[in-house]
This record gives C-alpha cells, sequence and structure tokens, in this order.
C-alpha cells in the first residue's frame, strides 16, 4: 500500500536525521530531568498534606512529567518543519508523487518513537528516587504519551506550515503549552486548587490523561479515569492528525 | 511537451489583487531549452511553480508533459522533475541519500534507487562529496545535487528555476555544460533566468517575460534580429547629455538613450553612421572618450519591448 510505503520512507528518513545528532534525545529528556532532580523533592513533604493524592510523591508525580514531556517534546517540532520549508526540501516532495499524509504521519512516528525512548529513559531514572510502578502501569502510560505526541506533533506541525518563520512559532509555542502545563496538574495535583482554577482545568484534555496516569501508578489500573484519559487522548490525536493533514495537503496541494 | 493557453495567476495582497502571471500562451517543443528571462518579480517563478504542479492556476489551461496540468496533476508529477531556486536538499543529509530517498518516493527498490544514485554521482562529479552531507556542499555541489535530485527518476521534462544564481562564472559555465548535456539525451529543459548572457548561451528559444506578460518570444537570434540595425556606444565623459540632444535628431538614428554614463545610439548601417558621428560631435567640440559598435543584445531586445533595461529593471 502506497501510504504505508511512503510513511515509512518518511519515517526511515526522519529518524536518521534524528539519529545523526542523538544529543537532541537527551536534551529533551534533560528538562523533566531537572524537575525530576530539583522540583519533585518539595512534594515528598507535602504528599502528607490533605487532599494530596495517594501513592507517594512520585508515583503522583513521575507520571505527570512524562505527560509534560509528551507536551514539550511535541510542541517543539515544528522548528524542524520550518527549517525543511526554507531548504526547499518540502517543495521538493510536493512536486514528487508521494502521499501527502505520509509527509505528515512519518514525521509524527518519528516524533512518537523519540517520546517513548525518552519515556523510558526517564522512568528508568525515577527508580532510584522511589518510583514504584508495573509494566502493564508502564505501557498504558506511554500509550498516553505516544497519543499525545502524536496529536500534539500534528498540531505542531499544521501551525509550523501556517507561520513558516521561527520568529512567529517560538512565541506561540510558548505561549500555549505554558498555559495547558499549568492547568494540567502535572506540577501541583489539581486536588489541590481552588474549584474556579479546577473548572478551567477541567477543559484541558491534558489534566484527564494526567489524572490516568496517576491512577495507573497507583494501582488503580480499573478506574474509569483510566479509560477516560485515553479516550480523550485518542480523541486529541484524531483531531490533531485531522488539522495537521488539512495544514499539509492545503500548504502541499 | 508545453502547451499553455492564457494561464493566469492572482495573489491577494493588502493594496488589491495582484497578476503575477497575466495570460501566458507559450509553446515547448520536446528535446528543447527554453527560457523565461525577465527581471526579478516578472511572474517567471510563479509560472514555473504553476507548471511544476506547485501553484494552482487562477485562470487558463494547460499541458505538460503530455497530460493536462488542471486534471491530472498526478500523471504530470510522475514525469517532470523539478529544480527550486532556493534548494532541495536538507543541511544534515549526505547527496546520495537524498538522491537515494527520491528515487524511492517515484517508487524505486532501494536497488534500483542506489544504482541510478551511482550514476547520478559519477555523472555530475559528485563522487566525492556524495557521502557527506550536503551543509558542507560548495555552491555548485549543491546546485548539481540539486538537478541530480530532479533527474533521479529520469523525467522527459526538467524544470529548472534560476540554475545558476549565486554560483561563481566557473561553477556557472559548468552548470550550462550539464544543462546542454541534458539536451543531448533528449530531455527538455525549461529555465527561468534574469541573466542575458545565460539566455543568450544556453537556450534554443526563449521567451521574454515581464509584469506577467510575454513581451516577446523566439530564438536569441531571431529576438536580436527585432531590434534592426546595429548599436553605437559612445563615450563622452559628462558631455552626455549635449552629445544625446546633438545625436537623437540625426536622421539615421532610431533611438539614443543615456545608459550608465554611456550614449547609446540604435542605427541602421554602423560602419556609415561611425564616420558621421565623429564628425558631428568633433565639430561641437565635445570630446570623444571611447565609441564601441555592437550587435544589439538581448537587453536591447527588452529595452525596446518594455522601455526599461534589464539591467535596471533586476
Amino acid at each position: 500500500m502506497k501510504l504505508l510505503r511512503d510513511t515509512w520512507l518518511m519515517f526511515q528518513r526522519y529518524l536518521e536525521i534524528l539519529l545523526r545528532n542523538p544529543a537532541w534525545v537527551v536534551i529533551g529528556v534533560l528538562q523533566p530531568v531537572m524537575y525530576l532532580v530539583l522540583f519533585a523533592p518539595l512534594l515528598k513533604s507535602m504528599a502528607a498534606t490533605p487532599g494530596f493524592p495517594p501513592g507517594g510523591a512520585y508515583n503522583v508525580f513521575v507520571p505527570g512529567l512524562l505527560i509534560q514531556l509528551g507536551l514539550f517534546g511535541a510542541s517543539g517540532v515544528g522548528f524542524g518543519l520550518i527549517a525543511e520549508l526554507r531548504a526547499g526540501v518540502i517543495e521538493r516532495f510536493r512536486v514528487t508523487p508521494v502521499t501527502r499524509f505520509a509527509l505528515l504521519l512519518g514525521r509524527a512516528l518519528r516524533d512518537i518513537l523519540t517520546l517513548v525512548v525518552q519515556g523510558l529513559i526517564l522512568l528508568l531514572l525515577s527508580i532510584p528516587f522511589g518510583l514504584q510502578t508495573s509494566i502493564a502501569g508502564v505501557v498504558v502510560l506511554l500509550a498516553l504519551v505516544a497519543l499525545i505526541g502524536l496529536g500534539m506533533a500534528s498540531i505542531a506541525y499544521a501551525c509550523a506550515l501556517w507561520l513558516r518563520s521561527e520568529d512567529a512559532y517560538a512565541p506561540l509555542v510558548f505561549s500555549v503549552s505554558l498555559p495547558l502545563l499549568l492547568l494540567s496538574g502535572v506540577l501541583l495535583p489539581l486536588q489541590l486548587a481552588p474549584a474556579w482554577l479546577r473548572n478551567i482545568a477541567a477543559l484541558n484534555p491534558l489534566s484527564y490523561a494526567v489524572q490516568a496516569g496517576r491512577d495507573l501508578f497507583n494501582g488503580h489500573s480499573g478506574d474509569p479515569d483510566v479509560l477516560k484519559g485515553l479516550v480523550i487522548m485518542a480523541v486529541l490525536a484524531v483531531v490533531g492528525i485531522w488539522v495537521g493533514s488539512r495544514a499539509f495537503s492545503r500548504a502541499v496541494a | 511537451m508545453i502547451e499553455t493557453h492564457g494561464l493566469r495567476r492572482t495573489f491577494k495582497s493588502r493594496q488589491g489583487d495582484v497578476e503575477a502571471v497575466a495570460g501566458v500562451d507559450l509553446k515547448v517543443e520536446k528535446g528543447e531549452i527554453f527560457g523565461f528571462l525577465g527581471p526579478n518579480g516578472a511572474g517567471k517563478t510563479t509560472n514555473l511553480r504553476m507548471l511544476a504542479t506547485l501553484l494552482p492556476p487562477s485562470g487558463g489551461e494547460a499541458t505538460v508533459a503530455g497530460a493536462d496540468l488542471l486534471k491530472e496533476p498526478a500523471k504530470v508529477r510522475e514525469r517532470i522533475g523539478y529544480v527550486s531556486q532556493v534548494g532541495s536538499s536538507a543541511p544534515e543529509v549526505p547527496g546520495r541519500t537524498e538522491l537515494v530517498m527520491q528515487g524511492r518516493l517515484y517508487g524505486m527498490s532501494k536497488h534500483e534507487a542506489q544504482a541510478r544514485a551511482q550514476e547520478l554521482l559519477t555523472s555530475l562529479e559528485l563522487e566525492d562529496c556524495g557521502d557527506r552531507i550536503t551543509k558542507t556542499y560548495s555552491g555548485g555541489q549543491k546546485r548539481r545535487l540539486d538537478i541530480g535530485i530532479g533527474l533521479m527518476h529520469l523525467p522527459g521534462l526538467l524544470f529548472l528555476d534560476e540554475p545558476t544564481t549565486g554560483l561563481d562564472p566557473q561553477s556557472r559555465a559548468r552548470m550550462w555544460d550539464e544543462v546542454r548535456r541534458l539536451r543531448e539525451n533528449g530531455t527538455t529543459v525549461f529555465l527561468t533566468t534574469h541573466y542575458l548572457e545565460e539566455a543568450d548561451a544556453l537556450c534554443d528559444r526563449l521567451a521574454i517575460i515581464d509584469h506577467g506578460k510575454i513581451v516577446t518570444e523566439g530564438t536569441p537570434d531571431e529576438l536580436k534580429r527585432q531590434v534592426a540595425g546595429d548599436v553605437i556606444t559612445v563615450g563622452v565623459g559628462e558631455q552626455h547629455e549635449a552629445a544625446l540632444a546633438l545625436l537623437s535628431h540625426q536622421p539615421y538614428v532610431r533611438e539614443a538613450s543615456v545608459e550608465e554614463g554611456e550614449l547609446r545610439l540604435y542605427v541602421d548601417r554602423g560602419e556609415t553612421a561611425m564616420p558621421q558621428l565623429l564628425r558631428l560631435l568633433d565639430g561641437a567640440g565635445i570630446e570623444l572618450a571611447t565609441i564601441a559598435l555592437s550587435r544589439p543584445s538581448l537587453d536591447d531586445v527588452f529595452l525596446r519591448q518594455t522601455g526599461r533595461s534589464l539591467r535596471e529593471a533586476a
């Protein structure tokens, strides 16, 4: 099937480009690692606070950290696309018979793979700090991260195609990802938030992913919140792909 | 190979609609090097991008490489190669990898693509740098790789957008040889340029384009013949205004203008006009620094058709 073949070719291409500079994978993990080392210890004493979810500081914090990784990792992918637009690479692909959808999907799959590898590194590093988890919990959490990656990366590519300039793209990424992070409950659980803030956070799809991740890591894998998080992230991914492929097929008619 | 009727493209801008290509009719035969000559902003690239399926036309119709541009863009894409002005390779990727990737996108097997890439690296003399990332390439190497990428699937028609802009004279001459070799192999080449010498030396036929319209077309010789007669260029230092006033009224001078401090006279027969000019200038006490007689250039054609010099317009 042509779509599969083209997607695979694109995936290989972008994976190869990434592997030429594997430092980027490490740099991407660096920021969450700093949160793990320099921020998470603050939560230890807070874990006893009334309202703080059960399970211990790291089992509460690390799942959210992976969601944050997905958000930040995927929202920066547009920079590479803008550079390629400028180098004429995208235009070159447009003149070939390549399936337009593969231009998006191949890249996004590379981004997902990157996120999953980074997520595993982060989980391994968290174990010495006291993270306790199960294989099933890790698999489902990484699936959540992959869905976020797919949705957010697709939207990020769409924005890059619309803006076509790093100068416009960078402020957009920062001004969108920061409120998404603050309203997701990653840093401090939303259970501690006043009602109005919790109501706003309820509009942020990522807050459901964070909740699902915490349930997974605290022995509540069967909780309906887990399924809810997965479904909402799947919807986000579908919407993202729809937006992204529209942007690609419009810019890449 | 290419036939267009009334091809148009309008862009919206704050000042209203801008007609970048305003009704182009043209015919390019198989196996020729056809050029679009015109200043920057004349609509050359827009026109090329439409023919290469990158930009939908606002109006008109076209057949490219035997397929209808509007109805069968996929067929057009299979049969053409396109080399854009800005380049086409990623800086972090080796040239060979880019070539193989391109071949794979056209449905070649890995083996086929690798063999074809090797063939092109050899013929374009890129063997030494084929496995280096393209960031390290010289301007000429990069441009040759771009052409290789465009030729990977053996298209019958290759579009080259400003193939030698920014190249040093040596690389430019090299590129011209490369384009001529394409013609020998039966490939039709459609290129744009704002270099007069390039259009003159390289193109079998060309169209001069200005403000989105073709002002004239033909072989370089045919075009130059439109500017009947010869051109006499006279250098008179600071006195060119006085010389212009004096000479432009002479019956044998068809047209006269001042360009870059030199007087440019179009005359029917240069060899008889020259002695008369010399006498006149001498009689008026205008000191003559230089004088030259030449056949008209494409710039003269452009000047005649548009009232501006291409050098100024560009």
